[in-house]
This record gives structure tokens, C-alpha cells and sequence, in this order.
């Protein structure tokens, strides 16, 4: 068994800050990561980090914008610690040698970005989040902490008392992919969570083939409550057959959206007569998916983004890096033709529910990054709001973890008395199948019963995951997960993607419990215990089936429409009945659902719903 | 459509990926970029020909795959297996890959994960050359497509090699910033660069580790010491960067000069022609040498 003060699990920018603040709080800090850190899909975040850094700007207004972005979902001490402490954690960055793009002055450059009020979008070229990302692997590599790669997380080591708020996580069960051994990993005092997003719950996703979900799907299990699940961002550009994102420079520099019959559509059919091309992604999104429903979309697939009209030489100048994208993921010279374009999922809003220090309901364990929800982005992220919420409560998870006190939170987590519980009836029956895979004893939370000494709790997760391995490994036949895990993520682009109504949400959520049921049969066919994938991916499945089902169940019980939800029944923001968190928690191998009211007081004021125009 | 949607806000100043037109960084004037924009250009010429007059194997895409396991019986011996996966359109060598393991054989084995080029991952050896799967058009190979593991590097399972010697390379360049006064939370500023300084290091920033830079490079084929392309445009990245100062620089560039160092580059290109970030290495190498040597005139 391995034994270290804190685990930070998974190592991009969440998990690398997450590290290096509880290094700097004099922990004894390691990182487990199933992928090498510099292999994590911070790196694909090209457009910058947001921050309040120069005169006539200030966290105020950054906060303002957030919280009105957010459609008044977001938390204002969530939001208020990020827009303080972004500036600051910013500029270390800087001071590590991330390489941002200069002014003629030296300084670092700043541009405007949808829904700021200020440009205050710190960037690097257009790959803030590469650089990002290798800059803080430097400093972990410089401070010498111990990172295991290319290990593989299963489950989290926690107590298990009846109440999830009385449990404590004592470490980690991670599998080494090179040579299939399951080991324990002890956290002394707390292991951090830093998954990342859940993007392939969805079939066409910006996401990594690695964002599974792993982090949320375990610390679900384990009883903490997954917190604003439905809100999911969806981008309207995206490649078809790979889902890489481009950006929306190509309509801001006047690209044109076509359908099959050569229709402007934005105009032609009125989805959006004054802003066309350049309305909301929301907007945009739905509109595409309307014109390929109604049998006007291109292989009735996708629609057309056209830039041709701007010349050559324009594109040259201000685009090409859109070129290479086209050409290398698709195929296509944008100079030549149209390109082809549909949404695609893009960013998970919700997520392990945590307080500002990062902080769950279960003592010592923590969720920073796109896996956790502070709630920083409410119903709608910001674009540049996800990569300062990597550094700054990534710090603060690190520094909190590794016993710094930084002030009692205001934030509350868990189930308690300040939550609204209708005792609500499901109209289907989702987690019935808290099904355990065939074989196996376990039917509810994973946790084990109280135990005294932690040490042998962590051995005890070990023995659980180590026969489950076996299970897996020792059946012949059944079902493999590629199957299961196409027909999931069918069902949720199906069902629920930008479009959602009762009825679809309600058929999505039979097909996940298909799944559930199916995967009690799955099995793995690559009998090697070296750099077994199959085996990986096979439990990464799993993950995604818990995940889905929360998105789906926060979809269906959510009847308004706020940010990227959207819901057919009810078209309106309704602020009377829905300034609350959905929060869904998993009791007794059922989720159940309840609600927390948004926090809408900051420190100095309260902030007041408007609408959210432009 | 309902109109409702009208009503919703509009974000005409779009996030995430979008490139301020008067950023150099995107202005692609006589830039290498310009180069490979060229190169594509005759590279797109020559798919489009390809696709029409390809006969694709009944629109099958045919790959032979390197298989190897040290623990399957059958696997152990290497071997070269056979897919035959449909075409489609835009279908890059990872998308084949990934289409082959879960319609055909679970067990096919290969780092990938981003599939856009950013984490590095799946550098393999298609048709007899470095490059990433995930930025391989199929249509711009010749049939069948061979893939094998990055050549040089110990191979683990199937595509998979072993990357921990390249790591430590990285490493040994000691590849972060080394001013040691990190300064404390009140200091909200930051540290002045110029634009062309900045410029200066663009392109070495870029690397995404993924390898395929030594695995072409005979000499650190021959020479398991040698710093390697990868890591010697690192350490480029750190001795360029004005915010470091002088003795910091100094003392990046013994390391680069030792035995195994800047000196063992006999300037092949290989590296440079196989980068898939386009990092001018043998370039960035060749100045480091005239660096050291304007050092050493100092001391001497
Ligand atoms: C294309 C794209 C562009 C974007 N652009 C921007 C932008 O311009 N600005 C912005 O603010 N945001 C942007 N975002 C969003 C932002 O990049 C992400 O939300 C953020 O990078 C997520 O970081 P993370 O550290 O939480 O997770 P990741 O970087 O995904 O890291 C997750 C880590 O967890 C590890 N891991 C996962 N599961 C396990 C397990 N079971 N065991 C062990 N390790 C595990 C992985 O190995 C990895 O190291 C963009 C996102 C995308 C996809
Ligand atoms: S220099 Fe280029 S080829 Fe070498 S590791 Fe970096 S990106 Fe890959
Ligand atoms: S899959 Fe990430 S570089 Fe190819």
C-alpha cells in the first residue's frame, strides 16, 4: 500500500494546482492519473483564462458577469472567490513562465469574450490551455512530487456509516495499466478529486476519449450529491466526425450557416432574425438540429458553415488555424468548400457538490475542476471561466486538503435542514438497478460498514476492487461495453442534448437502465494483465452509466428553461419555482432527488435576476 | 421553431477558441505556418485524386496492424493482423484504429485521447513514418495502411511503447522555471517580455511530448544518453526566454553541452520533418550550439 498526506486524483489544471497548493501548505502530496498529466484535455482549451486584471476592471464586474451568465444559478460566494482570486492566481502562472501573448508594453494580453463586460480574457495565442497545463506540469516536476501515471482509479476507500455526511475517505483503489496490479493508496488527510468533464456520456462530444466521468461516478457511489447535472453546455461548431471544436471566429468574422436546400436559416427561417449567425451557441445549436430533424440537413446530419466569401486572403490572416483543423480532423479545404459543422457536447456545468474550499459532504474528500460544481457557472458557463476555476479552487482544494485554514465555508453540502426534499416519485424507476454486476455481493453505496482504522479500510476497497477485476477478467462471454456504451451515448445525444421534453428524457432514462442491466453481463475479452484498455474502458462504462442517469434525471425534473436547459413543456426561466440546485444523491443503490436554494447574497450585495440580454 | 428563441440573449463576442485577428500569433504572414499551408495544399490536391481514382477495397479501409504481447500466447511472437474497416469521409488513422478495437478485437491496444492533436498520445509508425493518428488523413496514405509502435522506443503491447525514457529526458533538462523567488500573493504583477522575445519562443512552446521527434532521430537511436530533439527544444524554450536571467541561461546551456548534448546533432532534419507541431527543431538546436560556443569565447 502506498501512503501519502494528500491524493490528488487525475492531473490537469485542477489537479496540478490542487498539488502544488498542498505542497505549498507542507503536505506530503502525490497524484494519481490514468493518464500521463501532460496527455489531459486541459490542453485543448485554446481561447484564455479570465481575470479581472487591469484598470477600469475589477472582480466585481467579473463576478457580476458571471453570476448574470451563470442565468442566477451560480452561488455568489462561489463566484465572488473565483473572481477574487483569479487575478492573483493568474499572474503566478505568469511568474511560472506560462508564456501568455504580449502587448507592446510587455504586458499580458487581454481580449473581449461573449457575456464579459471587460476584456478580460488572458490568453496564450489560441492555446491558453496547453500552455496552461505544461506550465503547471513544470512546476510539479520542479517541486519533485510524485505523480503515478497511467494508473487508473476504481474506487474511492470510505466509510460507510448510514448518514453520507458522517463518512470520512481514507484513500484510493487505482489499478496500474501497465502491469494490471490493483493497489491501495492511503491519503493521510484527504484525497482531492480532479476527473475532469463527463463528455463522453454524450456520442459527439469536444471531450477526450478520457473524460468519463470517473471522479463524479465515484464520489456518487460513495453518497455525496451530484449537484446541477442537466446543465450541459453544447457548442454549435463542432466537426462531425471527430467533434473538434471550431471556433467562433468563423462567424464572427461573417461565416455563414447553410442548410441542404443552400437556406441561410439563422434568417431565412427565423430562428433569430436580428443576430443570425451570431446568436447565443444555445440558439445556434437548436436551430442547426431543427433544420437536420426536419430533413434539411446535410446527410441529414449536418448543416454548412461557409466562409469562402470572405476571400483568401482574409481567411489567410485571421483564420487559418480553422484551415488546419478542417483539413487534418475532416478532411475538408474551407477555402475551397463549405465546412460541415453540428453541435456537439461541450462542457459539464454541474458535479460533485463542494463547498469554496472544495470540500464535500464526506470528511477528507475534495472536487475541483470540471468535475466538482462550486457552483461557479450555474445554468451556463462563460467562456474563459473554466480555466481560472482550475487554479483557484484547485488551490484552495490543495491548501484546504493539506490542513491550511482558510476560513469557515458559507456554502453548505450535503443533505441537511436548509434543503427542500418534496419526497418526489420518480415516474420511472432509474437507479432500481443500483443493479450490481452479475457475482458480485454488492448491492448499494459502495461504502463498506464503520471501520476503526483506516488503514484496513483502504485494504478492504482494495479486496472489493481486486474480485472485481476478476469478475470481469474470468467471464467468456456476455456483452462488451463498446456495445453498451454506443447505445448510452446514442440515447442521451438522442434524448438529451439541447432539445428536451418529458417524453424523450423518460425514454433516455429506460435505455440507461437498459444499460444498467445489460452491464451486469459485460465482460472482457483481452485476457492480458499488461496495458489492458478493454479492461479500463470497461469500467469507465460503468462510470458514464451513473453519470448519464443523473443528467437525465436532473433534465426531467428541472420544467423551465434556464441556460442550457431547455425544456419543451415550459419555455420560461421560472424564478418563483427554480432559483434552486437540483441535487440527486444515491441512497441505498437509488438516486433520489432534492433541491438547495441559490445563494444570491455576496458579501456586499445581492444580486438581483434580471434577464439574461445582451 | 418557436421564435421564443429570439428572445434569448445574443453573445455575438464568442468564447473559447477565438483568435484576435490582430494577435500575431494568428496572422499567418510568410510564417512556417504559411509553408505547411502550401504543402497541405498539394496534399489535399493529390487526396482529391486519390479518392476518385482509389479503388478503397470496396470503401474499406485496409489496415495491417503491429500485434504484440508479452503475455497472450500468439501475441508474443510479433505479428501483423488484418482490418478491413468501411470508409468514411474525414476518417483519420485513429478513427480506423478506434473503429477496428471495438467492431473487431477489444484487445488492439493504443494510447489516444484528445484525437486532436493537443495531448500527444497516439504518435505511431504509419506507412513507414512518424506521425499522429488522430491528424492522419486515411485518404492521404497508400493502401494498405501499416501501423506500427514509435520505432526506438521499447514496445509494451501492440502500438504501445514505452515513454518513460523520453520523460526522463524531458526531465533532465530540468524544464521549469528556476527563479526561485516565487513571489508572494500580493504581487499582482507581472513580469514584463516583449512581444518579440515572445515571438522568439513561440514555436518551442508547442511541443506536445509525443515523441515522434527522437523516435526518427538516429542518433539518439544510437546513443540511449543522448538528450534528444524533444528535450533540447525545451531547454531552447527556458535559455530563449528573457525572464530568466543570465546565469540561469548559463547554466542551462552546460547542461546542453555536456557529452551527450547539443554537440551530438549531425543536423539530419529528421526530427523537423516529422514534428507534427511544426517546432523548427534542428533549427533551435543549431542556435543552442552557437550559443554555447559565443559562452565559451567568454570564458576562453
Ligand atoms: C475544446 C475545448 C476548449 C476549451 N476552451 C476553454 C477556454 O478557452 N477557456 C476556459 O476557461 N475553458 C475552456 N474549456 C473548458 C476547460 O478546458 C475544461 O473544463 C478544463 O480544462 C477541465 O480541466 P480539469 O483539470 O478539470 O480536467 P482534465 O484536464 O480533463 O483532467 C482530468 C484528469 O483526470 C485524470 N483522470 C480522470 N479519471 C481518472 C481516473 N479514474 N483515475 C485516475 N485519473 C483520472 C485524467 O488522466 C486527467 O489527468 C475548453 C474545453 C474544451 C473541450
Ligand atoms: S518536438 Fe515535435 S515531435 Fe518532438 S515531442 Fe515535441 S511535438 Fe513531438
Ligand atoms: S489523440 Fe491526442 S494527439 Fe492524437
Amino acid at each position: 500500500m502506498y501512503e501519502h498526506d494528500v491524493i490528488v486524483v487525475g492531473a490537469g489544471g485542477a489537479g496540478l494546482r490542487a498539488a502544488i497548493g498542498a505542497h505549498e501548505a507542507g503536505a506530503d502530496v502525490a497524484m494519481v492519473s490514468k493518464l500521463h498529466p501532460v496527455r489531459s484535455h486541459t490542453g485543448a482549451a485554446e481561447g484564455g483564462i479570465n481575470a479581472a486584471l487591469r484598470e477600469g476592471d475589477d472582480w466585481e464586474l467579473h463576478a457580476y458577469d458571471t453570476m448574470k451568465g451563470s442565468d442566477y444559478l451560480g452561488d455568489a460566494p462561489a463566484i465572488e472567490t473565483l473572481a477574487q482570486d483569479a487575478p492573483e492566481d493568474t499572474i503566478r502562472l505568469e511568474h511560472w513562465g506560462m508564456p501568455f501573448s504580449r502587448e507592446d508594453d510587455g504586458r499580458v494580453s487581454q481580449r473581449p469574450f461573449g457575456g464579459l463586460s471587460f476584456p478580460r480574457t488572458t490568453y496564450a495565442g489560441a492555446e491558453t490551455g496547453h500552455h496552461l497545463l505544461h506550465t503547471l506540469y513544470e512546476q510539479v516536476v520542479k517541486r519533485g512530487i510524485q505523480v503515478y501515471d497511467e494508473w487508473y482509479v476504481m474506487n474511492l476507500a470510505v466509510s460507510g456509516e448510514a448518514d453520507p455526511n458522517d463518512r470520512s475517505c481514507h484513500g484510493v483503489v487505482a489499478y496500474d495499466v501497465q502491469s494490471g496490479g490493483v493497489e491501495g493508496f492511503r491519503a493521510r488527510d484527504g484525497v482531492i478529486l480532479a476527473t475532469g468533464g463527463p463528455g463522453q456520456a454524450f456520442d459527439h462530444t469536444t471531450n477526450a476519449v478520457s473524460c468519463t466521468g470517473d471522479g463524479n461516478a465515484m464520489a456518487y457511489r460513495a453518497g455525496v450529491p451530484m449537484e446541477d447535472m442537466e446543465f450541459v453546455q453544447f457548442h454549435p461548431t463542432t466537426l462531425p466526425s471527430t467533434g473538434v471544436l471550431i471556433s467562433e471566429g468563423v462567424r464572427g468574422e461573417g461565416g455563414i450557416l447553410y442548410n441542404e436546400g443552400g437556406e441561410r436559416f439563422m434568417f431565412e427561417r427565423g430562428y433569430a432574425n436580428n443576430d443570425g449567425e451570431l446568436a447565443s451557441r444555445d440558439v445556434v445549436s437548436r436551430a442547426e438540429l431543427t433544420e437536420v430533424n426536419e430533413g434539411r440537413g446535410i446527410e441529414d446530419e449536418y448543416v454548412h458553415l461557409d466562409m469562402r466569401h470572405l476571400g483568401s486572403e482574409r481567411i489567410l490572416d485571421r483564420l487559418e488555424n480553422i484551415l488546419h483543423l478542417a483539413e487534418d480532423f475532416e478532411g475538408v479545404d474551407g477555402l475551397v468548400e463549405p465546412m460541415p459543422v453540428k453541435p456537439g457536447q461541450h462542457y459539464e456545468m454541474g458535479g460533485i457538490e463542494t463547498d469554496e474550499n472544495g470540500q464535500t459532504c464526506i470528511d477528507g474528500l475534495y472536487a475541483a475542476g470540471e468535475c466538482a460544481c462550486v457552483s461557479v457557472h450555474g445554468a451556463n458557463r462563460l467562456g474563459g471561466n473554466a480555466l481560472p476555476e482550475l487554479v483557484v479552487f484547485g488551490k484552495r482544494a490543495g491548501r484546504h486538503a493539506a490542513g491550511e485554514d482558510l476560513g469557515a465555508p458559507e456554502i453548505e453540502t450535503g443533505y441537511g435542514d436548509d434543503v427542500e426534499d418534496e419526497g418526489m416519485e420518480l415516474p420511472v424507476t432509474p437507479g432500481e438497478a443500483g443493479l450490481p454486476e452479475r457475482g458480485s455481493g454488492e448491492a448499494v453505496a459502495d461504502g463498506a460498514g464503520a471501520v476503526a482504522d483506516a488503514e484496513g479500510l483502504v485494504e478492504r476497497a482494495v479486496d472489493r476492487e481486486r474480485e472485481r477485476v476478476e469478475r470481469l477478467m474470468g467471464r467468456d462471454d456476455g456483452v462488451q461495453h463498446a456495445e453498451i456504451r454506443a447505445k448510452l451515448q446514442q440515447a442521451m445525444t438522442a434524448d438529451v442534448n439541447v432539445f428536451r421534453n418529458r417524453e424523450g428524457v423518460e425514454r433516455a432514462l429506460e435505455t440507461i437502465r437498459e444499460c444498467r442491466e445489460e452491464y451486469r453481463d459485460v465482460y472482457v475479452d483481452d485476457p492480458s494483465r499488461t496495458f489492458n484498455t478493454d479492461l479500463q474502458q470497461t469500467i469507465e462504462t460503468r462510470n458514464l452509466i451513473d453519470v448519464a442517469e443523473t443528467i437525465a434525471l436532473g433534465a426531467l425534473v428541472r420544467n423551465e428553461f434556464r441556460g442550457a436547459h431547455w425544456r419543451q413543456e415550459n419555455q420560461e426561466r421560472d424564478d418563483d419555482e427554480w432559483l434552486k440546485h437540483t441535487l440527486i444523491s444515491w441512497n441505498g443503490g437509488k438516486p433520489s432527488i432534492w433541491y438547495r436554494p441559490v445563494i444570491l447574497e455576496g458579501q456586499d450585495k445581492t444580486y438581483e435576476p434580471k434577464t439574461r440580454s445582451y | 421553431m418557436s421564435t421564443q428563441q429570439e428572445s434569448v440573449e445574443s453573445e455575438p463576442e464568442e468564447p473559447e477558441s477565438q483568435e484576435v485577428p490582430e494577435d500575431q500569433e494568428m496572422s499567418g504572414l510568410a510564417s512556417p505556418q504559411q509553408e505547411r499551408l502550401q504543402r497541405k495544399q498539394a496534399a489535399l490536391e493529390e487526396r482529391e485524386r486519390a479518392e476518385s481514382d482509389h479503388d478503397m477495397d470496396d470503401d474499406r479501409v485496409h489496415l495491417k496492424v503491429f500485434r504484440y504481447d508479452p503475455e497472450v500466447e500468439g501475441k508474443q511472437e510479433p505479428r501483423f493482423d488484418d482490418f478491413h474497416v468501411p470508409f468514411e469521409r474525414g476518417m483519420t488513422v485513429l478513427d480506423a484504429l478506434i473503429y477496428a478495437r471495438d467492431e473487431f478485437d477489444s484487445s488492439l491496444t493504443f494510447r489516444h485521447s484528445c484525437r486532436q492533436a493537443i495531448c500527444g498520445s497516439d504518435a505511431f509508425f504509419i506507412n513507414g513514418r512518424q506521425r499522429l493518428g488522430c491528424k492522419t488523413q486515411i485518404a492521404d496514405l497508400d493502401q494498405p495502411v501499416r501501423v506500427e509502435p514509435l520505432p526506438h522506443q521499447e514496445a509494451v503491447k501492440d502500438l504501445v511503447v514505452e515513454m518513460e525514457h523520453f520523460y526522463d529526458q524531458m526531465h533532465a533538462v530540468e524544464p521549469y522555471f528556476q527563479d526561485e523567488e516565487t513571489p508572494d500573493a500580493s504581487e499582482l504583477d507581472e513580469q514584463r517580455q516583449s512581444r518579440e522575445n515572445r515571438e522568439k519562443v513561440k514555436m518551442s512552446t508547442r511541443c506536445i511530448w509525443c515523441g515522434a521527434c527522437m523516435s526518427s532521430c538516429n542518433i539518439a537511436a544510437g546513443d540511449n544518453e543522448y538528450l534528444g530533439p524533444a528535450a533540447i527544444n525545451k531547454a531552447y524554450r527556458f535559455a530563449m526566454d528573457d525572464r530568466e536571467d543570465e546565469e540561469i541561461k548559463e547554466h542551462r546551456l552546460r547542461i546542453l553541452e555536456q557529452e551527450h548534448g547539443v554537440w551530438r546533432c549531425q543536423t539530419q532534419f529528421s526530427c523537423t520533418e516529422v514534428c507534427p507541431k511544426d517546432i523548427p527543431l534542428t533549427e533551435h538546436i543549431q542556435e543552442l550550439k552557437r550559443e554555447a560556443v559565443k559562452k565559451n569565447l567568454k570564458f576562453w
